[in-house]
């Protein structure tokens, strides 16, 4: 075996000299503009045409998220079964045929929105629109499919109760928002039995079937798509019926502090840390997002630096603000081993001290910068990732000048601002705390 | 249709180049010929433990994340049992300091006790949080076990036990390092808003310079048929009791993998497979059921898992697959079924390339099995399987003497 002299440097180049770089947060970013049409039925599609492959991506966009049901799990069950049956086809049917043309329909519930998404190839779309205007206007919820629907989610339940993280990021939510809150609400077995097929047929007919919907469309457009989407759905019962305003008071617990045993076996505990945060439409959402990336939010992070690459505590620990509508909240999560559990909480506080008593130098701060500009480049590139752009904006009734706005705190911010940000935010007796085992 | 040129470097580096002027940025791909069949049975987990220590540092460069954020790059890692793969993006424009880093890391390490320890445990914690710290989470050790006597897919990359992570040496990473992490064993991948002309031009100016190594030959031990049906009762803290049932299949360069893949998409391939169909929605014995393979290089495992409704018997929960597997073995498939399952291959291969750090991805382990170029000819592998071929190797692969049953009891039933 040739075996190198560990020491071993080659001198044709000096290697210790890096290759000079272009600094990111130099960089004109732009985010490419949206084709907008509006359907008869005054339906707002919005669509990005680009891309090399012929896929497409289709987001049907409801307001039928948690936030407008009355009983707990009712929004995120109508959302589960929508492929679950129409008046004209069983799941199998539905699921054959969805497959058969190799697409996928994904449904995902939010805390306000609840979506349907198609991915497709381009070719098929005429295949698949019609059968998805039949899920958005006849769908069945059958006795049949709703039991089978409520032992497995209640038996899967049972599975994801014996882990720590599921536990703690239950918890968390509950003490910050309350039990009663959209936010802080979280399924159980009682909750799955209250639950009517009937119910959940009445929360389709108000918020799909007579709803609010917005459509996006992004990929390589096929010709005429204003008038094929116009065709399917243009004639629907949407967006006709004003929603509900419905108020959820927050009812965040007092006690800050929580320990729980959920496994006495247990190796690790899920830490979790989170403290109110208002929502993107304050002016420190901003600049919060860039003291988050110092903090936690990549992989050279404060957090990450010293609890993972320094102490060893924990395979991967992170910091986020929380993507709610109304209410955010600053969260710091890890799992980490059982022993070293409390010294990470310790650690944590310790990162959040230095953050508000010591300004971050130039060119930690440049690295930050250049790191979210450079991330930012990557999450403009191809048609869906734009798409992903102008959804947060336009689901949030914000405008393209929260996109600019957020490049120029990134290039801007100054160590002093993020200091006060610090001192505002990151006080350790404004955070709940929670390990569990 | 992917278009790349190849290029081999004279210490024997072979580099890929993908060029596609749509995206602003720039990926390098580095594929290492080791993987976690490599290891030393006492030593399992190593080819893991050592991609985190690649991050260590290198002989020139204390640091190798920072200066690739400050370029506004990103990166990261993976091992399998087959190989390991380090990536990074960056804007096209500062695609020369990736080149600074991987190939320092190339020239050496810098070896630090320090990195060692403090990676050591960052490894047992993830060994933790996804093999310990979960309900069942030890299932793959035991099948793997059960299944394979002899060839080094007997373990998983994370390793047999914690205590091969602790006990690993900086000796031992030395030797590593220089037997597998030579030119010769490495195939470069560039891809996104690159000129080719460049690329070549850095990668001689990078690692041109850097000594061959020897090329690492493989020689491990075969797997031999195998003969008679195992299986293994386990008991443990878990809800729900569980099956996984699992079988031999080919290795990845044979053509009857396409036919494997296309069965598992048959079988459980989504809301009208079969498997779904007929045992969670139909008789209600499964909670969920699964049907995947482990898509390896030599040859690997196709299992089926589900977690049974409660109250059901596990021979009924049995007994029902077979009765499945019985119908493929007896009766072909409807074209329309069998066209299905390959409409999804094509549009998931669709997807997967849209993104050119994939393409990247896939050109490298395309390359390692023996051609770049079999990327663009993947499809049409899986369109010339017929119903008679899903027929024969599901009588062939569903064998009972092909089969490992782990039967999983949850100690809180009965």
């Amino acid at each position: 075996m040739a075996r190198w002299p560990t020491d071993r440097k080659i001198n044709i180049m000096n290697r210790t000299i890096a290759p000079k770089i272009t600094d990111a947060v130099d960089f004109d970013l732009r985010l490419e503009p949206y084709q907008k049409f509006v359907l008869d039925n005054g339906v707002e599609v919005f669509a990005i045409d680009a891309g090399s492959e012929e896929v497409l991506q289709l987001d049907w966009v409801f307001n039928a998220g948690n936030w407008y049901e009355d009983k707990n799990l009712l929004a995120a069950s109508t959302n589960n079964l929508l492929k679950n049956g129409t008046s004209k086809k069983n799941a199998f049917t539905l699921n054959e045929h969805f497959e058969y043309f190799g697409s996928y329909l994904n449904r995902h519930c939010y805390h306000e929105t609840a979506t349907l998404t198609l991915h497709c190839l381009a070719k098929h779309l005429q295949e698949l629109l019609p059968v998805v205007q039949e899920i958005l206007t006849e769908s069945v919820f059958s006795d049949e499919e709703f039991l089978t629907y409520k032992q497995t989610n209640k038996q899967r339940l049972e599975v994801s109760l014996k882990k720590c993280d599921f536990i703690a990021n239950r918890l968390i939510d509950e003490y910050l928002f309350g039990t009663k809150h959209p936010y802080g609400r979280y399924s159980s077995f009682e909750a799955f039995d209250n639950l009517e097929p009937a119910e959940l047929q009445a929360f389709y007919k108000q918020y799909y079937l007579h709803g609010k919907c917005t459509i996006f469309i992004a990929g390589k457009l096929p010709s005429g798509i204003a008038a094929i989407m116009n065709s399917y759905f243009g004639a629907l019962p949407l967006n006709k019926t004003a929603l509900p305003k419905i108020e959820h008071p927050l009812q965040p617990f007092d006690e800050k502090k929580y320990r729980i045993i959920n496994d006495p076996e247990g190796v690790q505990g899920a830490i979790r840390l989170a403290s109110y945060f208002p929502g993107r439409k304050h002016p420190d959402f901003a600049k919060a997002q860039v003291l988050n990336n110092l903090f936690g939010g990549y992989f050279g992070s404060r957090l990450m630096s010293n609890i993972r690459e320094d102490k060893g505590y924990t395979y991967g620990i992170h910091s986020y603000l929380q993507n709610h509508a109304q209410q955010s909240a600053w969260v710091v999560s890890t799992e980490a081993g059982r022993k070293v559990s409390e010294a990470t909480v310790e650690e944590v506080y310790k990162e959040m001290l230095e953050l508000r008593e010591e300004l971050v130098d130039e060119e930690e701060l440049l690295l930050v910068r250049n790191h979210m500009m450079g991330t930012l480049l990557s999450e403009l590139d191809g048609p869906f990732h734009v798409m992903a752009k102008w959804k947060n904006i336009i689901i949030n009734d914000l405008d393209e000048s929260y996109f600019y706005n957020y490049i120029q705190t990134i290039k801007n911010v100054t160590a002093e601002e993020l200091q006060e940000l610090a001192k505002k935010y990151l006080a350790p007796e404004k955070f709940y705390e929670l390990i569990v085992i | 249709m992917i278009q790349y040129e190849k290029f081999i470097l004279h210490n024997g580096l072979r580099v890929l180049v993908h060029e596609d002027a749509s995206t602003p940025m720039a990926v390098v791909n580095l594929l290492y010929d080791v993987g976690a069949k490599d290891e030393d049975p006492d030593k399992t987990g190593f080819a893991h433990l050592f991609e985190h220590l690649m991050f260590g540092g290198s002989v020139n460069i204390p640091l190798y994340d920072e200066p690739l954020q400050m370029a506004g790059g990103e990166n990261n890692a993976y091992t399998t049992n087959d190989f390991t793969n380090y990536y990074c993006q960056l804007p096209a424009e500062n695609l020369e300091t990736a080149f600074w880093l991987e190939s320092d890391r190339m020239v050496s390490l810098a070896f630090s006790e320090k990195s060692l320890d403090v990676q050591r445990k960052v490894v047992c914690e993830e060994f933790k949080e996804h093999y310990i710290n979960k309900p069942y989470g030890d299932v793959w050790f035991k099948m793997r076990e059960l299944a394979y006597t002899t060839h080094p897919y007997r373990w998983q990359t994370i390793g047999k036990e914690l205590s091969h992570i602790e006990n690993a040496r900086i000796e031992d990473v030395k030797h590593f390092f220089f037997k597998h992490y030579r030119p010769v064993n490495a195939i470069l991948t560039v891809a996104g808003n690159v000129k080719t002309s460049q690329v070549l031009e850095m990668a001689e100016k990078w690692f041109g310079e850097i000594e061959p190594g020897e090329k690492y030959v493989r020689n491990l031990p075969i797997e031999p048929v195998q003969q008679e049906a195992r299986k293994l009762t386990v008991k443990a803290n878990v809800p729900l009791d569980a099956l996984y049932k699992s079988w031999h299949i080919y290795p990845r360069m044979d053509q009857r993998y396409y036919v494997a893949d296309l069965i598992t998409e048959i079988l459980s391939g989504g809301g009208s497979s079969r498997l779904y169909q007929s045992l969670v929605k139909e008789k209600k014995l499964f909670n969920n059921i699964d049907c995947s393979h482990s898509g390896t290089n030599d040859a690997g495992l196709l299992t089926i898992e589900g977690k049974l409704v409660k109250g059901v018997k596990m021979e009924d929960a049995e007994a029902a697959i077979e009765v499945e597997l019985e119908l493929m073995k007896t009766q072909l498939v409807d074209q329309k079924e069998l066209q299905k399952v390959k409409n999804k291959t094509e549009s998931m291969i669709a997807f997967e390339d849209m993104g050119v750090m994939n393409r990247a991805n896939s050109l490298a382990i395309y390359e390692l099995l023996g051609d770049a170029g079999l990327m663009n000819t993947e499809l049409q592998k899986y369109n010339d399987v017929t119903v008679q071929d899903i027929m024969r190797e599901s009588q062939i692969i569903f064998d009972e003497n092909n089969s490992n049953t782990l039967y999983y009891y949850s100690n809180q039933s009965a």
